[in-house]
């Protein structure tokens, strides 16, 4: 399985997301400069952490106009995963590859820290090796991961099951509404996150809760090539 | 309209710029003419407090610096030190106290950006950082206004760096009202055989100019300040920096892609009198003269003259010595992160320092002397009085010992700072194993399972108060003694020494009775100080703040499998005390929260026994025998006991006798640890101890969901916690 990870001047949870993927699948996944404009092959694309372009307009918002993201909106709209984590969930709805928008925390202040995590739709190829309504801790680091979407569009997500990770125990930290911590689009191949599942994978994070999505990944894409 | 540089120099201009008189003297006898307003600001830059150190130079040759482990000592950007396998941390603390006073978010942001450059420039990817913050009285007007601040500039600029913040200190004095302290430290990681220095070699390579474009921003606040000489500085920039991250990160990652190959010679970020000071550096330290072009500086702002050029400390840039046969290979990379990349000098063999601007040489002296003659003062002093004893039979007891310790644990100082370190990443990289909350940080070193490093910062500023000598020691030992809980062997540490004005010989006695005191700990210890700053004239209006030696240390843990916690005892652990029952009240948390008192001396420090109680520690938690571990500091056994039982979210029972229990409860007496371990191996941990010098006692167990000590205390852990817990976000939230 190949993946490659996108990486934007301002990238930096690029390195864990290298260690996790490298640690999971045990295979070292392609880097890819932001100004490419063509992917290697691959079978999985992340977009990691970070302050990409440092954020100084909208986070995410600069990033989603390179030029690599043509080449990542027509890989996956054939169908390649992409999965965005934080800096990337929100390059994926600036880029409408997702829908809503991540906004400031309602505390306005960056926040990092342990927050409990339901698995609000085991089904979907990101987390079929979690069970239904599972509740694991998970790290968030950011600043603006206050999910917003309007009424008809949460309608939507929320009548085709895409919420997929939700805030659980009164911990949501952002003031997401719905407690939404994670996303999928229409097709459910493009996955989008706040929390940080890769700083969640052996026993020195204190756990290893955030393998499985991982796991969820490669195991359908294994299922898919047999 | 530019600043020209044939402004008359007149004694209010050399006045302007903190010259006095006799340093002015010297200029002229050094050089033989009168300075052009352009070197006068260069003299200015070179020869102030920060930049030369000529109030504390003297004293600062006496502390301890060198040490198997170290590679590098003071007089680099950072120290370096030798971690095995090839592996060096390289580490340094420096203060940003009046900008982030004026203006908090960007005086912190910057202040965080300054130290992971001098990290950074040495070869280093940072690993860790922390910051020391010294606040003025919660119930002070600006309190909450600059915490604020402070606290988001920290985290804006660490976070969207990249470094985990994994310690660090709050504390809030009224005697910081008008002069906070924000101490920023940071650590990176190298190999041994890849640190660069800022000693240029070879006559006619070229000088680069790497990072961000200059700007007005930071011209010499204090030089400036005059309004007669230039109208046109009437459109005031703001005297702090404004910090970009972003930038940052990609310098940092630019500068390792170009230090991984063979072009860089020699290397100086640009830090307080930018690029004045880091040609000047580069330059003497190898001998070599510097000549520099200001036409080909990137400039982000018009008409800047050569003056402004030369002082302006505009962020997130550095300056290099390159080998030409790679300055293709060189501007591509830094092509590729977006940054500037030009060649703006040569160095010479004629050992001077020239500026040339718009044709004119507008600079040209003697390059040396610029550093090394920088006057040098032997500050009068006056050695601090000593304070009687003050018995604890003389401390009023406050009888009702849960109630103390309920307001003890949501009290400014020994609150949870839980609201602060949860605005800063503590996880990012990825090798945090103890973040913020526990007695230090511990990260795991990249490319070793199970290899960690430690950090600690300290330092008991009422101690010092009372007795900087004894305050100044039990910073380092405090340090020592937070390093060990976790397991680690201290290695070595940087000091960031913040007092008032050293013009007063109460002060300056201050000063150089701490700097005794940190000298004799860090000899016994084994910890020398390996890079560090000063930061002198913290007064406002005649009163200065309380004498603050920060001490930031670093320890080395070669197995992380047998590391501990403060929270990480198990139920059914038994609960050791090792040291004996304290009996010292004075200058404690109790006087200073219950009674409202500050006087008689400090606990004093007995480095020996330091060293004894530490080694036994920490081979007990080597061993495998602990499984958690906690010093005994501020607010004694009773806030320890309290601390342990918060984090593990555990009770204990603790039964021990002792004829004055509010001292034995809240005394501060030094060199004292509390460990936990199971308890079917206690007997044999007894045993095995016997005969080791080391005081212990087994004085309870884990369990429950209590805290009780004797007849004397007994609260939930729960109700602690929320003591504990309320103190800072309510202090945040109040109108």
């Amino acid at each position: 399985m190949t993946t490659a990870i996108i990486q934007f001047p301002g990238s930096n949870r690029d390195r864990d997301m290298i260690a996790a993927v490298t640690s999971i699948s045990g295979q070292a996944p392609s880097l890819v400069w932001h100004t490419e404009t063509a992917l290697p092959s691959c079978d999985l694309i992340i977009l990691p952490g970070g302050f990409s372009y440092g954020d100084y307009l909208r986070a995410g918002a600069i990033a989603a106009r390179s030029p690599i993201m043509d080449a990542v909106r027509n890989t996956a709209a054939r169908g390649t995963p992409v999965l965005g984590v934080c800096n990337g969930f929100q390059i994926l709805t600036e880029s409408g590859l997702l829908p809503g928008s991540l906004m400031r925390n309602a505390t306005l202040n960056f926040v990092c820290k342990s927050v409990k995590l339901s698995v609000a739709n085991a089904s979907t190829l990101f987390s079929s090796h979690y069970n239904q309504d599972q509740v694991i801790p998970c790290p968030v680091a950011h600043h603006d991961g206050n999910y917003f979407a309007d009424g008809e569009t949460l309608a939507r997500l929320e009548g085709d099951c895409r919420v997929v990770f939700r805030y659980a125990d009164g911990t949501n930290p952002n003031g997401s509404i719905n407690d939404i911590a994670g996303v999928l689009n229409e097709s459910g191949n493009v996955l989008g996150m706040m929390p940080h599942p890769e700083n969640l994978i052996e026993d020195a994070h204190g756990g290893d809760e955030g393998r499985a999505l991982f796991t969820s990944i490669y195991a359908s894409l294994a299922d898919k090539a047999a | 309209m530019t600043i020209s540089n044939t402004i008359e120099i007149t004694e209010d201009l050399i006045d302007a710029h903190g010259l006095k008189p006799d340093e002015y003297e010297r200029i002229l006898e050094l050089i033989g003419r009168e300075p052009t307003f352009t070197e006068l600001g260069i003299f200015s830059a070179m020869w102030n407090e920060h930049c030369s150190y000529k109030s504390s130079k003297k004293w600062l040759k006496t502390l301890p610096t060198e040490g198997q482990r170290v590679i590098h000592g003071p007089g680099e950007n950072a120290g370096v030190v030798d971690i095995d396998d090839g592996d060096v941390v390289v580490f340094k603390m420096e203060s940003h106290n009046h900008p982030s006073y004026i203006e908090p978010y960007q005086g912190a942001a910057t202040g965080v950006g300054g130290i992971l450059r001098d990290v950074f420039t040495m070869g280093a990817r940072p690993i860790a950082a922390m910051n020391a913050l010294r606040f003025g009285a919660a119930a002070h007007d600006k309190t909450r206004h600059l915490v604020s601040g402070v606290v988001s500039g920290v985290g804006g600029y660490g976070n969207s760096f990249g470094v985990p913040t994994v310690g660090g200190e709050v504390e809030f004095h009224e005697r910081y009202n008008d002069n906070i302290l924000v101490n920023a430290f940071a650590a990176g990681l190298a190999k041994a055989d890849g640190i660069f220095t800022s000693q240029a070699e070879g006559v006619g390579l070229p000088v680069v100019y790497l990072g961000a474009k200059t700007g007005r921003d930071g011209v010499g606040g204090a030089t400036m300040a005059s309004a007669e000489f230039d109208d046109d500085i009437d459109e005031k920039r703001p005297t702090v920096q404004v910090g970009d991250p972003f930038t940052e990160k990609c310098l940092l990652e630019a500068c390792l892609e170009l230090m991984a190959g063979d072009a860089v010679i020699a290397i100086q970020d640009m830090g307080a009198a930018g690029l004045t000071c880091s040609a000047v550096e580069m330059g003497a330290k190898g001998d070599l003269g510097i000549e520099l072009d200001l036409d080909c500086v990137p400039v982000r702002e018009e008409r800047m003259t050569a003056y402004e050029m030369m002082l302006s400390e505009s962020q997130e840039r550095m300056l290099m010595v390159l080998d030409p046969a790679h300055r293709a290979e060189a501007e591509a990379i830094f092509e590729k992160w977006g940054l500037d990349f030009a060649i703006v000098g040569k160095t010479t063999d004629d050992l001077r320092f020239r500026v040339l601007h718009q044709g004119e040489e507008v600079a040209n002296l003697p390059i040396k002397e610029l550093g090394d003659e920088a006057p040098e003062y032997d500050r009068p002093f006056l050695e601090p009085g000593q304070y009687s004893e003050l018995p604890a039979e003389q401390v009023e007891d406050v009888e009702h010992y849960n109630a103390a310790i309920l307001s003890l644990l949501g009290s400014a100082n020994l609150s949870s700072r839980r609201w602060v370190y949860e605005q800063y990443d503590t996880l990012i990289q990825g090798n945090s194993l103890q973040t913020p909350g526990g007695d230090a940080g511990v990260v795991r070193v990249d490319g070793h399972d199970r290899k960690g490093l430690a950090f600690s910062s300290d330092v008991n500023p009422r101690y010092c108060e009372a007795d900087p000598e004894m305050g100044g020691r039990q910073a380092v030992a405090e340090c020592y003694r937070n390093l060990t809980s976790v397991g680690a062997e201290p290695l070595a540490a940087t000091d960031n020494l913040n007092f008032g004005n050293p013009e007063k010989p109460e002060i300056m006695g201050q000063f150089v009775a701490a700097i005794r005191g940190i000298g004799e700990a860090c000899s016994t210890l084994n910890m020398p100080i390996v890079s560090g700053n000063v930061s002198l004239y913290n007064e406002t209006q005649g009163q200065a703040i309380l004498p603050t030696p920060t001490i930031g240390g670093i320890g080395l843990i070669p197995d992380t499998a047998n590391t501990v916690g403060i929270g990480s005892a198990n139920d059914g652990d038994a609960v050791f005390l090792i040291g004996t029952e304290a009996e010292h009240l004075a200058r404690s948390s109790y006087m200073h929260v219950l009674l409202e008192r500050e006087d008689g001396p400090p606990p004093p420090v007995d480095l020996m026994m330091e060293k004894a109680r530490g080694d036994f520690v920490r081979a007990a938690i080597r061993s495998g025998y602990a499984t958690a571990c906690h010093d005994i500091s501020d607010g004694g056994l009773a806030i320890a006991l309290a601390e342990m039982c918060m984090s593990s979210g555990k009770g204990m029972a603790i039964e021990f006798e002792c004829s004055q229990p509010h001292a034995a409860l809240f005394g501060e007496d030094q060199a004292r640890y509390l460990m936990t371990m199971p308890a079917d191996w206690a007997d044999m941990f007894a045993a095995n101890s016997e005969g080791s010098g080391v005081s212990f006692q087994k004085i309870g167990s884990v369990g429950g969901d209590r805290l009780t000590v004797g007849n004397w205390i007994d609260l939930s852990v729960q109700e602690m916690t929320t003591a504990h817990e309320l103190w800072f976000p309510e202090l945040m939230a109040a109108k």
